[in-house]
C-alpha cells in the first residue's frame, strides 16, 4: 500500500510485441544495432560482445532471456546498454529490444504488483505492471533480469555439458 | 569506521615499519645477521610508530610501543643481551603493534588486551631488571675535566669591528658566561705599511672548557662572523658523540651537524665554497677535508664520521627510497597508456592505407616510445616477490614451532618481480600450500629419522622467470603425496568414481577439489578442507597454473606458473571463421602451413621435421562456425614441457594486446582468457593456451569415451 504518489521516469521498449519499462536510472544509452562479436561457446542467450568507445560489452538477447524465441534483427533493432549492480560495482550490460518508444513518467499510483502468472515470464523479473491509457506496461526488475550470478550458473551449465 | 587519510597513512607507514621490524627480527633469530646490525632499523621502527601514534593520539599504542622501545633502547646501549627469549618476545610484541594497528581500520580486529598486559609485564622485566636483587647499582661516571673537553677558538678580527661598535672584550665576557676560558692568546698583525689607530688588527686564540653547544658559541660571534674570521674548533672528546651517532644517514655533514661538532652555518659555508670552486672548475677538496683546513674539526672525527657513513651503506634496509604513490593514480595511467596502445593499433592501420615513406618512419620511432612508456608503467606496478616470501618466513617459524617441527627454509629468487596486485593475491594461496607443507608434507622428526632423512625438514621457496611467465616452486622434503590414498578418498568423498582411471597428476590435481582433505586429525592449522581449493580458485584468477610433482618419502613440489602482468601483453593475432583470437607470443615456437598429409593416420597428430606433434583444431575445439579456409596454418606453441600445434585460417600479425576481462558472467569460460580491442575497433579474445588444450583434450577423452560406450552398446 502506497499512499504517497511517487513518480519515476522509466525506459519503454517493445520485445516480442509486448511493452516493457526499465527504470531510466540504470540505462546508460541506447545505441544502434551492429558489431556485435560472438563468443564461442555460448549459450544463444549471449548475443556477444561489443566494443563501446573501448569498453567490452556483453549484450544480451532478452527474448531468449524469457525463454522465448530468439530476437530477429531488423531495422529499428537497437541495443539498451544498462548498468546493474554486482558485487558493490555496476556492470554495464547490453540487451537486444526490438524498438524503442519513450521515456515516460509513471506515478506510483499507477503501478500494481506484479501477476502472479500470466505474464508469461518469470514473476520474479516483474517489478509491476502500469496501466497506461489502457495498455499494459511490464516494468522490469533489472538486478534480477540481468543477474550476473545468475547467467553464470547457466552459462556454465552450458559449458560443462 | 572513517579514517583520516593522514591516519590511512599512518596504518600503513607503520604496517610497513612492523615488517622491517619482523624481517629484522628473523634475520637475527636465523643467526644470518647480528643484532648488532638490526637494532638500529628495529629500534627506529618502534620509535617511529611511538611518535606518529603519539600525534593522533592512539595512546595504547604509545604506551606499549613505549616499552619495547624501552628494552630495545638497552640492546641498543648493549646493557642488554639479545637472546633467543628476547627476540620470541620482540616478535610477539611486534605481533600484538600490528594486531594493534590493523584493529584502527578494521573493526573486527579485537585487541588482544591480556596478551597485551602479559607482554608489557614481560617488557618490565627487562626495564627493571629484578628489583629485589637489585645488586649492582647504576655505575656513576664522573667526567673529569680533560684538555680533549676544550674548545679551541681563533678569532682574526676584522679590520672594522672597533669602528662597527663592536668590542672583543665584550666577548670574551660573554665566554666566561658559557664556561671557563682555560686559556686567551692574543696576537696583533699589524700593518707593514700605515697604521690606523681606528682599526682592529687583533687575532684571540682561546681554549674554553664549557658544556654549551657549539651553535651557542658560535652565537657570541655572531655580529662580527661578516667581518671576522672565526674558526671554532671542537672539543677532540666530541669524538665519541660521532661514534655513539645512533641515527643513520648518508651525507657526512648531516651526521657532522647532527652530533654537533660542526654547525650548520658551517656547513653551508663549506659547501658553499665547494660549489663555487666546482663552478669555477677548480679542483675542490672533500668536505671533510675543508672543514679539517678550516680548523672546525679534527681529522679523527671526519674519519669517524666518514665510517659512519660507510657502515650505513649495507646497513641501510632497501625500502627506504621508494616514493608512495596512490595506486588509483597508477591504475589510471596504466588504463591510459592501454588506450594509447589500441589508438595507436587504430592509427597503424590508416597509416599503411596512406603508403607515405616519411609517416610510416615517424609513426614507427612513436609506436617505439609507446612501447617503452607501456613497459615502463607496467614496470611500476612490479614489485619483488620477496615481500611475501618475508612474510612466509615467519608463518614457517610460527608453524613449525606450534608442530614441534624443525624446519629450515632456503628462499631463492626472492628478487623476481611481478605485478603488485599479483603479490597480494598470492600471499594466501602460498600461505596455505606452505602450511600444508610443515603440517601434512615434513614429517615429526621421529619418523624423518626412521625414514633415514635428515631431522631438518627442508621448505625451499623459490622464484623465477621463465618464457614471459614468473614461476613459484614451494619445494619440500616430506612424506609427498600417496597417490592412492588421494585416489580413494576422492572416490569416498564421490568426487570421482572407483572405475575413473586418472593419471598420477590428475589424481594430485584432485586436493584441489572443494571439500577434499586427507588429513585424518583436524588440527589447528589445516585440515579442514578448505585451502587447497582456494589456492586453485585464486591461481585461476590470475590466469595462472598450478602443478604438483611428488614422490612418495622424498617430497612434494607445487609449482605455480603465473603472467607477467595482467594489463599488456605482446600478441599474435590469427583468425578462425569471423572471430578473431590472439595468441601470447612469448608461447609461440613457429607458425606452419597446416598439411593433411603430415597428419599421422587421421589422428591428431602431426609431424614435423620427424617429431610427433599433437595438434588441436581451434575451429571445433571452440565450435566456430564457416568454412575452412583453403590453407590452413598451425600455430606452434610451447607452454612449460608442453607443445602443441593449433590449427587456424589465417596468420595476422603481431600486436600489443590491452587485456580487457570479460564479464564476470563468462567466468566458467575455458580457453579464453580475456579480450581485446584490435585496431579495427573489432574484439579479439585472447587465448588461454593450457587451458584450451586441456579442454580439447577433456573433449577429446568425453568423445572417445561415448565412442566406447556407443560401440559397446552396438554390441549387445
Amino acid at each position: 500500500m502506497t499512499d504517497q504518489h511517487t513518480k519515476q521516469q522509466y525506459l519503454t521498449f517493445v520485445l516480442r510485441d509486448e511493452q516493457y519499462g526499465i527504470c531510466i536510472d540504470s540505462a546508460k544509452e541506447i545505441i544502434e544495432y551492429g558489431n556485435i562479436t560472438s563468443i564461442p561457446l555460448m549459450p544463444d542467450f549471449v548475443k556477444g560482445v561489443l566494443n563501446l568507445r573501448g569498453e567490452v560489452v556483453p549484450v544480451i538477447d532478452l527474448s531468449l532471456r524469457f525463454g522465448k524465441s530468439a530476437t530477429k534483427v531488423h531495422n529499428r533493432t537497437c541495443i539498451v546498454i544498462l548498468e546493474v549492480p554486482f558485487e558493490h560495482q555496476q556492470v554495464v550490460i547490453g540487451i537486444l529490444v526490438d524498438a524503442v518508444s519513450e521515456v515516460l513518467e509513471i506515478d506510483s499510483s499507477q503501478i500494481e504488483s506484479p501477476p502472479s502468472f500470466g505474464a508469461r515470464i518469470r514473476t520474479e523479473f516483474i517489478q509491476g505492471v502500469a496501466n497506461i491509457e489502457g495498455e499494459f506496461v511490464i516494468l522490469l526488475h533489472g538486478e534480477r533480469v540481468l543477474s550476473i550470478t545468475e547467467m553464470a550458473s547457466l552459462i556454465e551449465n552450458v559449458l560443462e555439458q | 569506521m572513517d579514517l583520516q587519510e593522514s591516519e590511512l597513512l599512518f596504518i600503513n607507514e607503520a604496517e610497513e615499519l612492523l615488517e622491517v621490524m619482523e624481517s629484522c627480527l628473523l634475520e637475527v633469530e636465523s643467526e644470518e645477521a647480528a643484532i648488532e646490525e638490526h637494532i638500529d632499523a628495529i629500534f627506529r621502527a618502534a620509535h617511529t610508530i611511538k611518535g606518529s601514534a603519539g600525534l593522533f593520539g592512539f595512546d595504547s599504542i604509545v604506551a606499549f610501543t613505549h616499552s619495547v622501545e624501552s628494552v630495545l633502547d638497552k640492546v641498543r646501549a648493549a646493557s642488554l643481551g639479545f637472546d633467543n627469549e628476547l627476540t620470541d618476545l620482540m616478535l610477539e610484541c611486534q605481533q600484538h603493534m600490528a594486531q594493534m594497528i590493523k584493529a584502527l581500520s578494521d573493526p573486527k580486529v579485537l585487541t588482544d588486551n591480556e596478551k597485551g598486559t602479559r607482554l608489557l609485564e614481560q617488557l618490565d622485566h627487562y626495564i627493571h631488571p629484578d628489583k629485589s636483587s637489585a645488586a649492582a647499582p647504576e655505575p656513576v661516571v664522573e667526567e673529569a675535566p680533560t684538555d680533549p673537553k676544550f674548545w679551541r677558538i681563533q678569532i682574526d678580527y676584522g679590520e672594522d669591528v672597533f669602528r662597527d661598535g663592536m668590542d672583543p672584550c665584550s666577548q670574551l665576557r660573554f665566554l666566561e658566561n658559557l664556561g671557563r676560558l682555560h686559556q686567551v692568546r692574543v696576537a696583533a698583525r699589524f700593518p707593514e705599511t700605515e697604521f690606523d689607530p681606528e682599526s682592529c688588527y687583533l687575532t684571540l686564540q682561546l681554549a674554553l672548557e664549557s658544556d654549551a653547544t657549539k651553535t651557542e658559541i658560535e652565537g657570541v660571534f655572531e655580529f662580527i662572523q661578516e667581518s671576522s674570521e672565526v674558526s671554532i674548533g671542537s672539543p677532540k672528546a666530541m669524538l665519541d658523540n660521532i661514534l655513539a651517532y645512533p641515527e643513520e644517514s648518508d651525507r657526512i655533514g648531516e651526521v657532522l651537524v647532527n652530533t654537533g661538532v660542526v654547525t650548520e652555518r658551517e656547513l653551508q659555508q663549506a659547501l658553499h665554497t665547494q660549489k663555487q670552486s666546482l663552478q669555477e672548475n677548480k679542483p675542490t677538496d672533500t668536505l671533510g677535508s675543508m672543514l679539517v683546513q678550516k680548523g672546525v674539526v679534527d681529522e679523527s672525527m671526519v674519519d669517524a664520521a666518514l665510517t659512519k657513513q660507510k657502515g650505513q651503506d649495507h646497513r641501510k634496509p632497501a625500502d627506504f627510497q621508494f616514493l608512495k604513490v596512490d595506486a588509483r593514480k597508477l591504475d589510471q595511467l596504466i588504463g591510459l597508456i592501454g588506450e594509447l596502445v589500441t589508438s595507436g593499433a587504430t592509427n597503424e592501420l590508416l597509416i599503411s592505407q596512406v603508403q607515405n615513406e616519411k609517416l610510416d618512419e615517424s609513426f614507427s620511432q612513436m609506436v617505439h616510445l609507446v612501447e617503452q612508456i607501456r613497459d615502463g608503467a607496467l614496470g611500476l606496478r612490479m614489485v619483488q616477490i620477496g615481500e611475501s616470501f618475508g612474510r612466509l618466513k615467519r608463518i614457517v617459524r610460527d608453524v613449525a614451532k606450534e608442530l614441534d617441527k624443525d624446519i629450515q627454509l632456503d628462499i631463492l629468487g626472492a628478487e623476481t618481480e611481478l605485478d603488485k596486485s599479483m603479490v597480494e593475491k598470492l600471499s594466501d594461496p602460498l600461505m596455505h600450500i606452505v602450511r600444508n607443507a610443515i603440517d601434512h608434507g615434513i614429517e615429526p622428526q621421529d619418523i624423518r629419522l626412521y625414514k633415514g632423512k635428515p631431522a631438518k625438514g627442508y621448505l625451499k621457496l623459490n622464484a623465477y622467470h621463465e618464457a614471459g611467465a614468473v614461476v613459484i616452486e614451494i619445494v619440500d622434503d616430506g612424506a609427498g603425496l600417496n597417490a592412492e590414498k588421494v585416489r580413494a578418498k576422492a572416490v569416498e568423498k564421490g568426487l570421482i568414481t572407483a572405475e575413473q582411471s586418472l593419471g598420477k597428476e590428475d589424481i594430485y590435481k584432485l586436493i584441489f577439489e572443494p571439500g577434499f582433505s586427507t588429513a585424518s586429525a583436524v588440527t589447528n592449522l589445516s585440515g579442514r578442507g578448505v585451502g587447497m581449493d582456494v589456492v586453485k580458485r585464486n591461481i585461476d584468477e590470475l590466469r595462472g597454473q598450478i602443478s604438483i610433482e611428488s614422490e612418495l618419502d622424498v617430497g612434494t613440489t607445487f609449482r605455480i606458473r603465473l603472467p607477467l602482468t595482467l594489463a599488456i601483453i605482446d600478441g599474435f593475432e590469427v583468425s578462425v571463421g569471423e572471430s578473431h583470437l590472439v595468441i601470447p607470443v612469448n608461447l609461440i615456437q613457429e607458425c606452419i602451413s597446416f598439411d593433411a598429409s603430415q597428419m599421422t593416420k587421421d589422428r591428431n597428430y602431426l609431424n614435423v621435421r620427424d617429431e610427433v606433434l599433437p595438434f588441436v583444431k581451434i575451429r571445433e575445439v571452440l565450435a566456430i562456425g564457416g568454412t575452412r579456409a583453403e590453407r590452413e596454418h598451425v600455430v606452434i606453441v610451447q607452454f612449460g614441457n608442453n607443445r602443441a600445434g593449433l590449427v587456424v585460417d589465417h596468420l595476422r600479425g603481431e600486436l600489443q594486446a590491452v587485456i580487457k576481462p570479460l564479464n564476470e558472467m563468462f567466468r566458467s569460460i575455458r580457453g579464453i582468457g580475456g579480450s581485446t580491442i584490435l585496431g579495427s575497433g573489432d574484439i579479439g579474445f585472447i587465448l588461454d593456451v593450457p587451458k584450451l588444450i586441456e579442454l580439447a583434450t577433456h573433449q577429446e577423452s568425453r568423445r572417445t569415451h561415448l565412442t566406447s560406450v556407443t560401440s559397446s552398446k552396438g554390441e549387445l
